[in-house]
């Protein structure tokens, strides 16, 4: 199979794993905590290829190598303490997010007396103050791309006064890659994926999103790229699940 | 002691903290046997899981201290939300590691740890209560002050203890444990086996051994008593049972399975499977 055969069939969903994946390029030796199904598959297709040094879980209290060996323990301890030291990127969900990247999944309404309770806040605030943080969004709508969060569990670069650790690298979503590389640390549109237009883009976001002149295109996979996705990281295509064609 | 021995030291009004995760190693016998009781207008610490839901559901919460409440399997706790959107009880919402720091300094008898965790974040909002520090060193920056969480009794499920108190933990997580015991005046200890002391190192290294006699109370040997949460390695989730939990009603998940004792819990339990 010739790249430029394999580039024409490469599916939605992969193109969300490489976009996830590129978040953790050449991170170094670090944790890397992805949630949600694409974006696990993004680290360790990471792990696999060009961020070698990678820590990664077994999803409880192990730290495991790619044939599953155990390396380490991280009980929830560890794993909130590990936070505070930075040696961590972790990629998050997101029921709402905002233009400055404040992020919800704690409730959806008035907090006092939600509409939907969610999760809660979880370990958004820690993980925003203290390493870096991103997020994947599975389905890109107004609904999660919001003028204003309901509740702001992650921080975003507006209310983060400059804390010396916070850092949102990026956010993906199943129509691009966005980041905050704008004077005033809005969210800007830094390339999407195959088939997406700029204008499918805005009306599904709420807000007024930085688009540039030139938007690249997401990066294609390499036939090897596609080669471990497909058949050695998720030969069951459940990243289809998450994202369809 | 039994669960109802341990129920029995409780007191309506008391801030109560559970051990465990999520779905994972909670004292579930320990929170049956109080849901049989007249227990009310609780303060519940925990890392939420089906003891908070069912805690929500059945009206004992006066106010909730946690970062979450959640099945794990599955990711919404639907008893808890539907108490929390008719407005039943308070909240107090903080994160995992602003949890974890009240429990450490409530169990090192501070009144608070520094840390950046909250800041620009409506935790702050949320809890109006809560206040910040300024580093009396150089940098000057500025901390959450998070306050103790301190508990007046504390429940928490191992795989094994000893008649004294001394607990042991086989999965590959301690969750907090330790530490809601050194948090509380008084902690109680539920096990799947209570077995002599001398027995707790034969098969196992010392640091299994997470819970120490000076911090607790009473120990209750309740075999099956995380279910149907998970208690590894003795046993995994009851996926099964959570999935009817999670799509019962309660009126109706209460009388078929909370109405009698631990032991007519698990016969209609085994009648389900």
């Amino acid at each position: 199979m010739s790249e430029a055969v394999a580039a024409r069939e490469v599916t939605r969903a992969e193109y969300c794993v490489i976009a996830c994946a590129e978040a953790w390029r050449d991170a170094g030796e670090i944790l890397a905590s992805p949630m949600g199904l694409i974006p696990s598959v993004g680290a360790r297709l990471a792990r696999r290829t060009f961020a070698p040094d990678l820590l990664l879980t077994d999803g409880e209290a192990l730290l495991v190598g790619l044939d599953g060996t155990v390396e380490g323990w991280l009980p929830y301890r560890a794993h909130l303490d590990l936070v505070t030291t930075g040696r961590r990127h972790v990629m998050m969900g997101a029921s709402q997010i905002d233009r400055f990247g404040n992020q919800n999944i704690s409730c959806i309404g008035a907090w006092e007396r939600p509409k939907r309770q969610l999760l809660g806040v979880r370990g958004a605030p820690v993980n925003t103050l203290n390493n870096p943080t991103s997020y994947w969004v599975p389905r890109h709508s107004r609904r999660v791309f919001v003028e204003k969060v309901d509740m702001v569990c992650g921080v975003g670069y507006d209310r983060a006064a400059g804390a010396r650790f916070h850092r949102i690298p990026r956010v993906v979503s199943d129509l691009g890659v966005f980041d905050f590389a704008t004077p005033d640390h809005s969210m800007r549109l830094a390339s999407l994926h195959p088939g997406v237009t700029v204008e499918e883009v805005r009306d599904a976001t709420a807000f007024e999103l930085t688009v540039p002149d030139e938007v690249p295109e997401t990066r294609a996979p390499s036939a090897h790229e596609l080669r471990l996705i497909r058949e050695v990281i998720d030969p069951a295509n459940s990243r289809a699940r998450e994202v369809g064609s | 002691m039994t669960a109802e021995e341990v129920v029995s030291r409780l007191e309506s009004g008391m801030t109560l903290g559970i051990g465990g995760w999520g779905s994972r190693r909670k004292p579930m016998a320990l929170v049956r046997a109080l849901l049989r009781s007249r227990i009310t207008d609780l303060t519940v610490v925990s890392y939420g899981g089906p003891d908070v839901g069912m805690l929500a559901a059945s009206g004992r919460i006066r106010k909730l201290v946690a970062a979450f409440v959640t099945l794990d399997s599955i990711p919404l706790e639907p008893h808890y939300r539907a108490a929390r959107e008719r407005g039943a009880f308070e909240l107090m919402e903080v994160d995992e590691a602003m949890f974890l720091a009240g429990l450490r300094a409530a169990s090192h008898r501070l009144p608070f740890l520094p840390m950046r965790a909250g800041l620009g974040s409506d935790v702050m909002r949320v809890n109006p209560g809560l206040r910040t520090v300024t580093s009396p060193y150089e940098d000057g920056e500025t901390f959450v002050a998070m306050p103790a969480l301190r508990l007046d009794a504390a429940l928490v499920h191992v795989n094994r203890a000893d008649r004294l108190g001394n607990g042991q933990y086989l999965g590959p997580d301690p969750y907090f444990d330790d530490l809601f015991c050194e948090a509380a005046e008084a902690a109680y200890v539920s096990c799947e086996q209570v077995v002599d002391t001398a027995e707790l190192t034969k098969a196992a290294p010392p640091q299994s051994l997470l819970l120490k006699r000076h911090t607790v109370t009473g120990v209750v040997e309740t075999p099956n008593g995380a279910h149907f949460t998970s208690c590894a390695p003795d046993y995994g989730r009851d996926e099964a049972f959570q999935k009817r939990y999670a799509t019962t009603p309660w009126p109706e998940f209460e009388a078929r399975f909370l109405g009698g004792d631990e032991q007519a819990y698990r016969a209609a339990v085994g009648e389900e499977s």
